[in-house]
């Protein structure tokens, strides 16, 4: 499976999704670049199971997410094919105003803890959560430090 | 005040038949860190693990949307503070990337030796730490604990005369490293990596030819390969589970493809054989720092001139992922840069968060005992998990 | 002296060299542990800190005695008297010379393994009373382990007593002028070796002291106790230890045998007795700890059948030389 077949098998599965964006991308050597696929948000967990599947991408190296401010959330995602080195980088726009989101654990059991990162910095709703709560913060934490929009030197009670 | 309303309980007593709830930290002697494990016991067997992690947060990922890439590289080796030159490593590496800075082939030399030196430091703390919590701090445990520790001051003393710090550096910066090696100093480590070299057979006799450190090491804590690659735990764990990965001979960075080394393999996937991946790494790591002292190129150590203010270094627009192989595993910095002299957003993939995801799955049906040396051999640093 | 009087010298005078002894073979431990971990061991307290055990024996003794507000106070308080009391019964019928000792009773060494099994009862007591999940899982470990390896020590420690003929420990003592037990071909050196791991395991010492593991268990029975409470029991513990030793050397290694004139007796005694104590030393500070499932396993599978099979083969071997 080299790079060039993972993208041609990308690209006659999933037509809606743009594989390699005019995003400015990395210095990386070629082979080694990851393929980067924006998706709409529906696909997003159809996607990770056929990479898992299909494209030999089988180990799962973190999900996390990026405040875009106006334009919205966006989560990230990025998988390896460890025996044939290619790498796939998943990302899907929410949306202004929209933070949920189908969640990767039934594919992927390390998307666990990421996700629920994930939640507590960022508020998202990842649907099929097992198990949905904060991770680094404490449970009666309010708010989500990691938008944009977080006031960052206002106190909170009671911990400062 | 807190709203009692909206915390959660956790409720300790005997949970229904012969079930008991119990704690094990955040303050344990053996907790590896600030860690709490919410175990459930049946008699003494686990049936239940919820980790409860979080005590070491000191949000990262925030503080560096305010800090320049001048800045943030010193407090990054807080987060994997054992092993500290990696993390480091990896953001320089991101934001070179992104802003396609070449590196001169002399600082990618002095990259790669400090990285295999502190490979080797992490390691030594990791057998002190693991052998301390299987041998009681009163007991044999603390003997091996102290001749590593004994081993791992010789390299944090190659540190201090390099850097002037002994735990957290300031070594790297955005186009190559800050510091050139003192005269004197190549000679000096490599005195010291023969003298570990030599050390390191007497540990490894010290301790597999006792039948007791192989009962509590061999068949305990079992990762199979398909969850090793589902939950994307990295490293000696993975490598201990049959997976031949190594970030240095897949995806070379720094110029790791100019030397010659072994990626050590074991399939058993329990304790012993990461025991046995990460005794052979420490050789691997000894063989590159001799090749890198003989070879080391002459040259500029920055292609960026010295740092004269905190605003200088501006990253264009773009985004990059930079995967380094640390002693725990693959340490990733996902940066997204827009051109101004602060990042818009990093990420850190911390090796130790994903290595510790995999305790839930692995750890019922064992007994408490075994709890400490899974623990010790998966090896977490809780500046990387909680960043 | 009074009549009442003259039967108290001698416990008094051993219970006080005991003490002693005790808290002086405490600072023994440090310092031949600290040479192991090539590091020096207290140093700075006294000359080479020779006064640190009576500068932690003041320590302890200021410290405030904490109870535990959810503790069951009399089991609390009571336990450490009952650990301790067993300890410094066990010296009573050691032999330190002949003739020199407080009871040299018939049942010499039945009287000692009998009351040092009762020690049990006392840490179970601590690990109840404190009302601590950690001690009490900690206290159920100690009776298992305590139990499954009670029995191998005194089928081990039975094999000088056939070999001598008699339970009286001077008279144990006295059979081996000749020949030192623990030379006594295959079966003084089988009977040594189970002797010297039946005790690691009867005093929770490494590698088996999966009991106050301190990387899992905190401490485990001692968990709650601070101060002079605590002193009591980490007294008993190495007064038990002691016993061990010299009723070890009584055994094996010849008592009060040695070159020089008589009265140097209880010297090679006591240094015999403490080349056991630095043996046991020795096995703490190299070996890590096992689980405590492996424990039971090496006891109930392998050492019981072993100490069994020696003890019989012993009989058969005394009753074949008796005959020929």
């Amino acid at each position: 499976m080299t790079r060039e077949q993972a993208k041609a098998l990308i690209d006659e599965r999933f037509s809606s999704a743009q594989v390699d964006g005019d995003a400015p991308t990395s210095a990386e050597a070629t082979a080694s670049r990851p393929i980067v696929v924006t998706l709409p948000v529906d696909q997003w967990t159809a996607f990770a199971q056929f990479a898992k599947t299909t494209l030999g991408c089988r180990f799962f190296s973190f999900s996390s997410a990026v405040d875009w401010k106006e334009q919205g959330l966006e989560v990230v995602a990025r998988i390896d094919n460890l025996d044939d080195g290619v790498g796939v980088m998943m990302k899907a726009r929410l949306g202004p105003g929209v933070s949920a989101c189908p969640s990767l654990v039934p594919v992927f059991r390390g998307a666990e803890w990421m996700e629920r990162e994930c939640y507590d910095m960022f508020g998202i709703q990842f649907e099929g959560h097992p198990d949905l709560r904060r991770m680094l913060l404490s449970d009666d934490w309010q708010g989500h430090p990691l938008l944009k929009s977080y006031a960052v030197d206002t106190p909170h009670p009671p911990y400062r | 005040m807190l709203d009692t309303a909206k915390t959660s309980k956790v409720e300790f007593d005997y949970s229904g038949g012969e079930r008991l709830t119990m704690n094990m930290g955040p303050q344990h002697p053996s907790a590896h860190g600030v860690f709490r494990a919410i175990l459930t016991l049946e008699g003494e067997t686990i049936v239940g693990v919820d980790a409860v992690i979080g005590y070491l947060h000191r949000c990262h990922e925030k503080l560096s949307e305010t800090l320049t890439y001048a800045q943030y590289p010193s407090i990054a080796s807080k987060t994997d503070y054992v092993a500290a030159m990696t993390s480091e490593l990896a953001y320089v590496m991101a934001a070179e990337q992104i802003g396609k800075i070449e590196v001169p082939k002399r600082a990618q030399y002095l990259r790669v030796i400090m990285a295999e030196l502190q490979r080797v430091a992490s390691h030594l703390l990791w057998l002190g730490t693991w052998c301390m919590d299987m041998g009681g701090a009163l007991g044999g445990g603390a003997t091996v604990f102290l001749y590593c520790i004994r081993e791992r001051e010789l390299i944090l003393d190659l540190f201090e005369s390099l850097v002037g710090a002994r735990l957290l550096y300031g070594f790297y910066q955005v186009g190559g490293t800050r510091y050139d090696i003192p005269d004197g100093w190549a000679q000096k480590c490599r005195e010291t990596i023969n003298l570990i070299d030599a050390r390191i057979g007497e540990y490894e006799s010290l301790l597999e030819d006792n039948p007791f450190f192989l009962a509590r090491a061999q068949g305990v804590g079992v990762i199979s390969r398909e969850l090793a690659e589902d939950v994307g735990i990295a490293g000696p764990l993975l490598r201990g589970s049959g997976v031949n990965f190594d970030l240095r001979r897949a995806a070379p960075y720094s110029s790791y493809e100019d030397f010659t080394f072994n990626v050590p393999v074991e399939t058993g996937g329990d304790c012993f054989a990461r025991y046995r991946v990460r005794m052979v790494e420490f050789r691997e790591s000894i063989a590159i720092v001799r090749q890198a002292l003989d070879r080391l190129p002459d040259g500029a150590i920055s292609s960026r001139p010295g740092l004269k203010s905190v605003a200088q270094i501006r990253i264009p627009k773009g985004e990059a992922y930079a995967r380094v192989e640390g002693p725990r595993g693959e340490v990733g910095c996902y940066l997204i840069a827009d051109g101004s002299a602060k990042p818009y957003r990093m990420k850190w993939r911390g090796a130790s968060f994903s290595n510790l995801a995999v305790l839930p799955h692995i750890i019922p049906g064992h007994k408490i005992a075994d709890v400490v040396a899974i623990m010790g051999s998966v090896d977490p640093v809780f500046g990387e998990v909680d960043r | 002296m009074p009549a009442w009087l003259s039967p108290l010298v001698a416990p008094f005078i051993v219970l006080n060299v005991v003490i002693g002894l005790v808290t002086y073979v405490t600072l023994l431990e440090r310092k031949f542990a600290a040479r192991m971990q090539s590091r020096i061991g207290p140093y700075r307290v006294g000359p080479h800190g020779l006064l640190q055990p009576i500068a932690d024996a003041l320590k302890l003794m200021m410290k405030e005695d904490i109870v535990p507000r959810t503790a069951d106070r009399r089991v609390y308080n009571l336990a450490p008297i009952v650990f301790l009391v067993p300890c410094m019964l066990i010296f009573a019928t050691i032999p330190f010379a002949p003739g020199l000792g407080v009871a040299d009773l018939n049942i010499g060494i039945l009287f000692f393994l009998a009351v040092s099994s009762m020690e049990i009862v006392g840490l179970f007591m601590a690990g109840w009373g404190s009302n601590n999940k950690y001690a009490l899982l900690s206290a159920m470990r100690a009776v298992n382990q305590i139990i499954s390896y009670d029995l191998p020590f005194i089928f081990a420690a039975l094999v000088p007593v056939l070999l001598a003929g008699s339970l009286k420990l001077s008279e144990i003592a006295a059979a081996q002028q000749g020949l030192w037990f623990i030379f006594y071909p295959v079966i003084g050196q089988l009977a040594f070796i189970a002797f010297v791991v039946s005790t690691l395991a009867a005093e929770n010492r490494v590698p088996f002291d999966i009991l106050e593991a301190e990387s899992e268990l905190v401490a485990g029975f001692r968990v709650e106790y601070s101060g002079m409470k605590f002193a009591l029991i980490q007294l008993g513990e190495y007064a038990h230890v002691i016993g061990s030793s010299f009723l070890g050397a009584v055994l094996f290694l010849g008592a009060w045998a040695g070159p020089g004139p008589e009265w140097l007796g209880p010297l090679w005694m006591l240094l015999k007795a403490m080349f056991l104590f630095l043996l046991i030393t020795w096995v703490r500070w190299s070996f890590v700890r096992i689980r405590v499932d492996q424990i039971l396993t090496l006891s109930w599978k392998v050492l019981l059948p072993f100490t069994l099979l020696l003890l019989v083969s012993t009989a058969f071997v005394v009753v074949w030389r008796a005959g020929v």
